[in-house]
């Protein structure tokens, strides 16, 4: 365990949606229903980390990260950064701070703005924020953050419009206006999957080298074998909960909660003679409404005993696992 | 020797363009299919994998010429335009898409749909069909009740197999399936994967997966092609592919797809970008963008036979050692 705190620790996270009755539905006083997105999450990172939080889409991992930008309100939990919680702050005060929070999502087509040239699109947020000084010391730190995401010469993309890059250039304009702010953290929302196969890794090689740098990234994706080359540590969730979480290849090589097993055992490899049985999961992404009881994974779960359908398993360190390894898991042995 | 179950020669695809150019999408390609095989067509955003899926079922939209032949069961079912064509569009080979949605009319219940392609082709009529619909729906994973459901009230992977169940209403020898996973998550994925394995097993449907996620049709497939600015560059078996590629866009595919087994390897991308189409290409169309091109790539390569079922067109393999 690191000495210091973490840069960002979020505990106990609780976020939820009302689901509308609709006029017939609140006349005739159904019972007000949540969509229970994220319920008691926690999780931390430090400064030249990236934690993947992977899972099924509905998971909450996309709310999860919504909610450390402060884009959705929580119902509990805290949001720490540098030790001071952002959940009760307002927007004047938090504003200050989310220039040192910053985000980049999926899809570079509908982020940037098609009227906007490359050199537009990454002094915005300096605007914004009416940050980085004259004129002249903007335009620095937009050429600066061009060639932090390997756009070099800068001079080559300052002029253009986004529908003259390719979706990879697209997407490290994105990145580079996010870095113009210098933030601290990065949330990085599914940042390659609408990416060609033959750019992607350019992309996740820029991330790794911010990483590098100092630069905290909270990685949302659903792709394992991406989580596994570039993130230090990986959440599995599961129905708004983390239901596994540890340093990242000990999650991958070593994993102990079912769904976890289960979600590696379909990921496709490259190589054909590593084709492995897929151990398949029936039924659809569930219903984050209507949680199932005890162990929310067990109605789906090859090993499912009758006490899961009771007891909710907290997370803890398995006798199997290494240090900083942990599942939730009545099925196993703890320490 | 009898024909091929299906075979495409030398096909050409053009799309004039509204400055008065043309697009060369596809250049040439030739591709075989036996009863029961799974072919992977992948290749990057562009380089005619899907143009070349549309050309074979005759759905390119009227801005395309088109040259070359598709023999099916060895006669061409392209030459004679849409009258040729339509006796075998989803009779014989069907295609789905993406995300379904461009498979299913989102204003109509699937069932309807599926009856609908049913009498279409005079295969069954009023409650046979009804009950044929039935049967394809649970065939594929759906329970019959989802058939009075509209497209959206389904989830992608439900929707992915009702398009796959109205692809499979005439009973079709031949499956095209066009980036038939990609919207989905793993989990679903893999359902899917696991229904179109069994699809081909059972019923010796061959399967052409159009993709560009090699790891997808490693899981699935037996032999790959892999095409490059609208050719083939290589095909064979997909473990030779993978082993022993004999173009050096093919290795770097794959070193530049993530694996869970990876190590701290690097993980290359590919540098550069595609040729454009509508402009004469010049030389090797992948020589900008290699790293192994040397003089002779100034010529371009013709695909040759380099092994076993397997051919590469690259300077490489029949280059003179100095």
């Amino acid at each position: 365990m690191s000495v210091s705190p973490a840069l960002l620790e979020v505990e106990d996270l609780v976020v939820r949606y009302p689901i509308h009755r609709g006029l017939v539905g609140s006349a005739t006083r159904q019972p007000r229903r949540n969509v229970h997105a994220v319920e008691g999450v926690s999780l931390s990172l430090g400064r030249g980390e990236m934690l993947a939080l992977v899972g099924e889409s509905g998971c909450g991992k996309t709310t999860t990260a919504q909610a450390v930008l402060r884009l959705v309100d929580p119902v509990s939990g805290s949001i720490r950064f540098e030790g001071r919680d952002l959940v009760p702050l307002g927007s004047r005060e938090l504003r200050p701070l989310r220039r040192r929070i910053q985000v980049v999502y999926q899809d570079p087509y509908e982020s940037l703005d098609p009227r906007f040239r490359v050199r537009a699109a990454v002094e915005e947020p300096l605007l914004i924020h009416r940050l980085g000084g004259s004129k002249v010391e903007r335009a620095q730190r937009v050429r600066d953050a061009l060639v932090r995401v390997e756009l070099s010469p800068p001079e080559l993309y300052l002029d253009r419009y986004p529908h003259e890059l390719s979706g990879g250039q697209r997407q490290r304009v994105a990145i580079a206006a996010a870095l113009a702010l210098e933030p601290d953290v990065l949330v990085a929302d599914e940042p390659v999957s609408m990416l060609d196969v033959s750019v992607r890794a350019g992309v996740l090689n820029v991330l790794d080298g911010l990483r590098r740098e100092g630069l905290a990234i909270l990685m949302i994706t659903h792709d394992l074998s991406t989580a596994v080359r570039f993130a230090q540590r990986i959440a599995v969730m599961y129905l708004g909960r983390i239901v596994e979480e540890g340093p990242a290849t000990s999650v991958v090589r070593n994993p102990q909660h079912p769904y976890t097993k289960a979600l590696l055992s379909v990921v496709p490899r490259r190589d054909p003679r590593d084709r492995q049985r897929p151990q398949i999961l029936r039924g659809e992404t569930p219903d984050a409404v209507a949680i199932p009881t005890g162990c929310r994974f067990h109605p789906r779960c090859p090993v499912a005993i009758e006490r899961c359908a009771v007891e909710d398993p907290a997370l803890a360190q398995p006798a199997a696992a290494e240090d900083g390894h942990r599942a939730a898991c009545l099925l196993l042995p703890s320490r | 020797m009898t024909a091929p179950l299906l075979q495409i020669e030398d096909l050409h695809v053009w799309f004039d363009l509204e400055d008065g150019g043309e697009l060369h999408a596809v250049q040439g390609v030739n591709l075989s299919l036996e009863p029961g095989e799974r072919l992977g067509l992948v290749g990057e955003s562009g380089c005619g994998k899907t143009t070349t899926a549309l050309a074979i079922m005759g759905l390119l939209p009227p801005s395309a010429s088109v040259s070359g032949r598709v023999l099916l069961d060895g006669e061409d079912i392209l030459a004679g335009g849409e009258a040729a064509i339509r006796p075998h569009r989803w009779v014989d080979i069907a295609i789905v898409f993406q995300g379904a949605m461009n498979s299913l009319n989102p204003v109509r219940r699937i069932g309807d749909q599926i009856v609908e392609a049913l009498e279409l082709h005079g295969r069954a009529k009023g409650d046979t069909a009804r009950a044929r619909t039935s049967e394809l729906l649970e065939s594929v994973g759906v329970p019959a009740g989802r058939a009075s459901r509209y497209p959206h009230e389904l989830s992608g992977g439900m929707r992915q197999r009702a398009a796959i169940a109205m692809a499979l209403s005439c009973n079709p020898r031949v499956l095209i399936a066009d980036e038939p996973t990609t919207a989905l998550d793993v989990m679903v994925q893999a359902q899917i994967l696991e229904l179109l394995d069994g699809l081909c097993r059972d019923f010796e449907l061959a399967l052409v997966l159009v993709t560009h996620d090699l790891p997808v049709v490693a899981q699935l497939c037996n032999r790959c092609a892999v095409m490059y600015a609208g050719e083939i560059v290589e095909r064979g078996p997909l473990e030779t592919l993978y082993h022993e590629p004999g173009h050096p866009y093919t290795r770097m595919l794959f070193a530049a797809s993530p694996d869970l087994g990876m190590g701290d390897e690097p993980m290359l991308s590919i540098p550069g970008a595609p040729p454009r189409l509508d402009r004469p290409i010049d030389g090797c169309p992948f020589r900008a963008r290699c790293d192994s091109a040397f003089a002779d790539c100034i010529v371009r390569p013709r695909l040759l036979p380099i092994g076993e079922g397997h051919d590469a067109a690259c300077h490489l393999n029949t280059r003179v050692p100095a």
